[in-house]
């Protein structure tokens, strides 16, 4: 290739060799360079064959004027190892050198995208002298992969292969067979001050396209309110106002669904958080409960004894979704979900010490085949593993534990994938409320705004499509975590200082949502110039609306400025005055002195419209498959051992099989606070119910954490499905050891387009489900989140991802030295099944494994549940059971093989012994018993002797003895009849346990 | 917790990214220290602000993003800046202590080979065999090297978590050299012993290598974490093991590191 003519290398030039030094790092030669042997793996699986070698270069441009010693102390200080790096040094505007006949693939972030690495490197470079102390964005990073092909593969693959392999074009520039890479700052937008949008004169038609253009998400309803109340102040809004309205009044921020009037089977339901989730916490009136609802997170108390003088210690928790984003990039969405929800916690009152994160991810079958891709989307295999390394790098870099979660897969998320994450804070009770004055200080923490994040909350209100992925380039953000570990750490200095009266996040709409939150009560004016930017040429509604990551507000007391922003000064992280909270119930924005926005906060908070939306729910019509056995199915029927071999399949079915890949790529143990880690057993390969961490050194007491999910039961029953998730997150919480009566519940709706009368019933329903369980269980929802318009576009047709409720329950334990674990401990002792098994199999994995749809979604009896937990807490109490493990997904089957795999040891059952109802017609009873789901149901084990103080202990609730643990290393079971139905190993279990996808 | 003129003093220093620096200053005072917090960038300003310490930790976390690679930028910047003092407090007796990526700013730093210029040094932590963090369970025991306050052959449970911690060297000869001069300090072992694979050895570390110490004993770095097992709850099958435990394996090692300081001259 030629070099260019001219050197009109301006910014964010990308001419094809770059004006820049470029210093690869690559692997010695001997020394493993696993990067290389993933990306050769990754690109195999896609199709290209014959790929002989790949290797990865990590790449830095360096500015053109570094003379030689400068170049050689970067490297040799922090570029390049002495010991297993290898490096190749190429001029400005010249080729690289040889290249052994490999192709090269460069990827290097597009101007303007978050790049961490790069100003770690400007920094530490410019401390170094080797950089002037005013260098800013003269350095950035890039990958460069050298792919060497067999002789006579096909070259002309490549470019597919490595453009879906190696690169995500949404935020990254990929050359494949040229060397230009970009370098230097985005271009600046032409300067201006106050825009007006003209928007009196509108009809419909206009209305609706000047929100569809301006990307506001807005609908006409919304539109028209907006035109009217511009009216009545007689002018016209500025574009900053309007983006201000956009931001503020997005379902993301708002939950206008949630909130407005719903007309169903004749029935009027004004505000149905309020008249069900919310509804359950305030009729249960849990003094423990300290603040829910109107901050960024749930307050719960949890010990009052240690630090009495600050009111001792709180929980807060909160779980947030990041689906779309994850949608578009799944390691830079996931990634920047935990550092929203972190936020969320460091929010919350005057800020919490965040303690532990959990994640759950919802995402199409991994082994879906590649043309069922729809276009637009990527491979469920490709996000899974995005959304993973994303958490993990995110978590693992704040030292918060990663600790509970889950993963579940099904064709309904193959083009919109569902991402939750949650954390919990330890907070003193002297902390646990704030409040703005009129004249304290709106000042801003954290990483500098540039154009990242723009419409991220207008766009996660909107339904995903084939061009998603290219419009909404722009609502990605990177996350820079270092940034948010200073944060933290200058906040928790700063809030025992007690330098500031309130604090909030900068997530969905940016400064606007924050600024506007914290000032909704009072009013506030904010300078726009003075927030610090990434790099020149931003608009003022740029600044005001990105969503630019780690960034807090804060209210500060001007006398306590200096101190305030000293403080974060030592952390290494700026805070800027940039405006006043005021006393007028305005929000005005200046622009180097010209306002460029002037609203009511009344109208901004207030005045969203509420229209009726209409609902409905009509049950899917299903014929009642029944329960057949393994051998009287077409998938087992042939098999020589029909009940071995469906057990073993169960095993291995996505949404049993092992999480362990995952999981032990989060760091679970920092903190040092674990007492149940996620995976339990004598290998630490099986999986825990719940997980508990000790958060005080000076206190025994402990916090559970549970969650629960299933999209098959939401599909077929809304209502059965939150009853059952919720039951399901209590199990968890109450098997390891958490109190059920100290237990706090969270609920996240991810839903479809709920402007659709079907999946608004649906959600009405599941809105009841979740009340009546609250109630029946005692357990407030203390905080939650929903995420509509998960629906997926394709041409003409629209998909909507089916009803996901995500519960996450946090309890305490009372003593952690009484914890419970699910492993089978001791041979010889006995194994009790705690609970009533029904024949409800609708969406159940044995069900679903056989092709058949219907039948009846496990449901709990709420009855007798809630007394089924209390038992079982005092039994854990006396420390009376051995081993506890619930049963989930895959029944009493699963459990069983899982408790044995877990232990090491096998077990004989006997099904016999269990007292049942008829199941009915077209039950098998041996299956019905081993593979219903049916909830408040636990595998108990228990020594000879403790066995009937325990049945006394769990007095009215059945509990019987079905067998015993044995050393004979095999699971036995026989069925009703004395029947001998299975017969494993416990090496052939943890095989087919382990045999799912493994990232 | 009582406090009397005899506890060791200990300073556990910080950088942008630690993150292990509460659970290590319990470590150390259940151990038996005095123990406090500083950032390096201030000792880095006021060497003096070490004085009078017996010990000096640098504990894990992800100094500078470990952006460029595990311990880089943080390890340069001491070399740069506070070199010389470190130096200072091994020479009068003083002991130096880096945990996760605390020893990885320690190899980054040069004070395991104190005659070598950086472009010389010949060990290295960098990614593990897997290329992915990883976080478990492991068993450590201590060989006999110079670093006389772990005793030889005693073994201990504790938590690995990390991306970049396998130990390399620049060739076999290298590896010889660490040993004859007694640097290989602890090694992951198989519990019941034998074959040390993959996960015993949990990052493909070469010689099974998971801490060594200067040619001083006094400077001693490993990847695991002993300050995450300092309570008997936090063994990862203390459900299965006697209740009679009343605490972590992790805490002997920090009272040993204690002791040893107590007869550090300062």
């Amino acid at each position: 290739m030629a070099s260019p003519g001219s050197g009109a290398a301006g910014p964010a030039s990308s001419s094809p060799l770059p004006d820049a030094w470029r210093v690869e790092v690559f692997r010695r030669d001997g020394v493993d360079d696993p990067e290389g042997v993933h990306a050769q793996a990754a690109l195999t699986e896609l199709g290209l064959a014959g790929v002989a070698s790949v290797r990865l270069g990590r790449g830095y441009l360096l500015p053109p004027g570094l003379d030689e010693p400068a170049r050689q102390r970067a490297m040799k200080e922090f570029l390049v190892d002495p010991v297993v790096d290898d490096v190749r040094v190429t001029a400005p505007k010249a080729e690289p050198a040889a290249t052994r006949g490999a192709h090269r693939v460069l990827v290097a972030r597009k101007p303007g995208v978050m790049d961490p690495v790069a100003q770690t490197l400007e920094d530490a470079l410019r401390d170094d002298g080797v950089l002037p102390p005013d260098s800013r964005g003269a350095v950035s990073t890039f990958r460069a992969w050298e792919i060497c092909l067999e002789e006579g593969a096909d070259a002309g693959a490549l470019d597919a292969a490595a453009r879906a392999a190696l690169a995500n074009e949404v935020i990254e520039a990929i050359s494949i067979g040229t060397e230009a890479l970009p370098y230097g700052a985005p271009e600046p937008r032409p300067r201006h001050g106050r825009v007006e949008v003209p928007i009196s004169g509108l009809d419909d038609e206009a209305l609706v396209r000047l929100s569809t253009e301006g990307a506001l998400s807005l609908n006409l309803t919304e539109m028209k309110e907006v035109q009217g109340h511009f009216a009545a102040e007689g002018r016209e809004p500025s574009l900053c106002e309007l983006e201000t309205i956009a931001q503020t009044w997005s379902e993301h921020c708002q939950h206008k669904t949630f909130r407005g009037v719903i007309e169903m089977d004749g029935e009027v339901i004004d505000n149905l958080l309020k008249s069900t989730i919310a509804k359950a916490t305030f009729d249960l009136n849990k003094d423990w409960c300290v603040s829910v609802f109107h901050d960024n997170a749930g307050i719960v108390e949890f010990e009052p004894d240690v630090d009495p003088e600050r009111g001792g210690w709180c929980l807060a928790v909160k779980v947030e979704t990041h689906n779309h984003p994850s949608a578009i990039d799944p390691y830079g969405g996931a990634g920047t979900g935990i550092g929203g929800v972190i936020r969320d916690i460091l929010g919350v009152g005057l800020g919490a010490k965040p303690i532990a994160n959990t994640d759950a991810f919802f995402v199409g079958p991994t082994d879906l085949p590649e043309e069922d891709v729809p276009k637009g989307s990527m491979h469920p295999r490709r996000i899974l593993r995005g959304v993973v390394d994303g958490v993990r790098d995110y978590g693992n870099r704040m030292g918060i534990p990663t600790v509970s979660g889950g993963v579940w897969f099904h064709e309904g998320y193959v083009g919109n994938p569902l991402v939750y994450a949650g954390t919990v804070g330890l907070i003193p009770r002297d902390c646990a409320s704030k409040e703005v004055h009129a004249g304290d200080v709106v000042v801003s923490v954290g990483g500098r705004t540039g154009r990242d994040g723009i419409h991220g909350a207008t766009f996660s209100s909107i339904e995903l499509s084939e061009e998603s992925e290219m419009v909404s380039a722009a609502a990605v953000q990177i996350g820079d975590p270092i940034m948010e570990k200073r944060v933290l750490d200058g906040l928790l200095r700063a809030r025992d200082l007690k330098l500031y009266r309130a604090v909030t996040d900068c997530g969905a709409g940016g400064l606007s949502s924050a600024v506007g939150e914290m000032g909704a009560e009072c009013g506030a004016e904010v300078d726009l110039e003075k927030v610090p930017l990434k790099y020149p040429g931003l608009t003022p509604e740029e600044i005001w609306i990105s969503e630019a990551q780690e960034r807090m507000v804060f209210a500060v007391p001007t006398e306590k400025l200096a101190e305030f922003i000293a403080v974060f000064e030592s952390e290494e992280v700026e805070a800027s005055a940039i405006g006043t909270y005021t006393d007028t119930g305005r929000l005005v924005l200046r622009y180097e002195g010209e306002v460029v926005g002037d609203m009511s906060m009344h109208f901004l908070h207030e005045g969203t419209p509420r229209p009726t939306r209409r609902a409905e729910w009509i049950a899917p019509n299903h014929a009642d498959p029944g329960c057949p056995g393994p051998g009287d199915t077409g998938t087992f029927e042939a098999e020589e051992t029909p009940w071995n071999a469906a057990i073993l399949a169960l095993l291995g079915r996505p949404n049993i099989a092992s999480k362990e890949w995952i999981i032990r790529q989060y760091d679970h143990e920092v903190q040092g606070m674990s007492v149940i880690k996620p995976l339990s057993g004598e290998r630490g390969d099986a999986p825990s119910d719940g997980v508990i961490l000790r958060p005080l050194p000076d206190s025994k007491k402990g916090v559970a954490l549970g969650c629960g999910a299933n999209p098959r039961y939401g599909v077929l029953d809304p209502e059965a499905m939150a009853e059952a998730v919720i039951d399901e997150a209590m199990r968890n919480v109450v098997a390891c050891g958490g109190d059920p009566d100290h237990t706090a519940i969270l609920d996240n709706f991810s839903w479809g387009n709920c402007d659709k009368p079907d999946r608004l019933g649906a959600l009405v329903h599941a809105s009841r489900g979740c009340y009546s369980a609250a109630m029946a269980y005692g357990t407030p929802f203390v905080s939650g989140k929903d995420s509509l318009n998960n629906e997926y576009r394709v041409g003409e047709e629209t998909l909507s991802i089916p009803p996901t409720l995500y519960v996450t329950a946090m309890s305490r334990v009372p003593s952690v030295a009484n914890a419970v674990t699910m492993d089978a401990k001791q041979p010889g002792n006995l194994l009790l099944l705690v609970g009533v098994t029904n024949a409800e199999l609708g969406g159940s994995e044995w069900l679903d494994m056989l092709g058949l749809e219907g039948g009846r979604v496990p449901r709990p009896d709420l009855e007798r549940a809630p007394s089924c937990l209390r038992k079982l807490h005092g039994a854990t109490k006396l420390r009376q059971m051995r081993a506890c493990h619930d049963l989930s997904e895959g029944g009493l089957a699963v459990a069983a093989a899982e408790m044995c795999m877990a232990g090491g040891f096998g077990a004989d059952i006997d099904l016999s012994v269990i007292d049942r109802e008829d199941f009915g017609e077209g039950y098998d009873p041996d299956a019905t018993l081993l593979f219903s789901e049916s909830c408040t149901r636990f595998l108990v084990e228990v020594e000879q002797g403790k066995k009937f103080n325990f049945q006394t202990k769990m007095m009215g609730i059945a509990t019987t003895p079905i067998g015993r643990i044995s050393k004979k290393d095999r699971l036995v079971i026989k069925g009703v009849s004395g029947k001998a139905l299975v017969d494993l190993g416990v090496d052939e279990l943890r095989d087919a346990f382990q045999s799912g996808f493994q990232g | 917790m009582t406090i009397t003129a005899t506890r060791p003093k200990a300073l556990v220093l910080r950088g942008p990214g630690t993150n292990c620096e509460d659970e290590t200053l319990r470590a150390l005072r259940m151990g038996g220290a005095d123990a406090d917090l500083l950032r390096s960038d201030v000792a880095a300003r006021e060497p003096g602000r070490l004085d009078g310490y017996g010990v000096i930790v640098f504990a894990g976390g992800f100094s500078y993003g470990d952006d460029l690679a595990a311990g880089r930028v943080w390890g340069a910047s001491l070399r740069n800046h506070l070199g010389v003092a470190l130096r200072a407090h091994v020479d009068r007796g003083g002991l130096i202590l880096g945990v996760c990526n605390g020893f990885q700013v320690l190899v980054e730093s040069g004070l395991f080979e104190p005659e070598a210029e950086p472009s010389e040094r010949s060990i290295a932590l960098f990614a593990n065999a897997s290329n992915h963090y990883e976080c478990r369970w492991v068993t450590l025991e201590a060989q006999e090297s110079r670093c006389t306050w772990l005793k030889a052959g005693e073994q201990m449970p504790c938590p690995v978590a990390h991306g970049e911690g396998r130990f390399a060297v620049t060739d076999d000869a290298a590896l010889e050299r660490l040993k004859a001069a007694g640097q290989i300090a602890l090694t992951y072992v198989h519990p019941g012993g034998g074959e040390v694979g993959y996960p015993a050895n949990p990052n493909g570390a070469a010689g099974d290598v998971a801490g060594i110490c200067d040619p001083t004993g006094r400077v001693l770095g490993l990847m695991p974490h002993p300050e995450r097992n300092l309570d008997p709850w936090a063994h990862p099958t203390w459900t299965r093991l006697p209740a009679s435990r009343s605490e972590g394996e992790g805490l002997a090692f920090y009272r040993a590191l204690v002791e040893s300081a107590m007869g550090a001259s300062l």
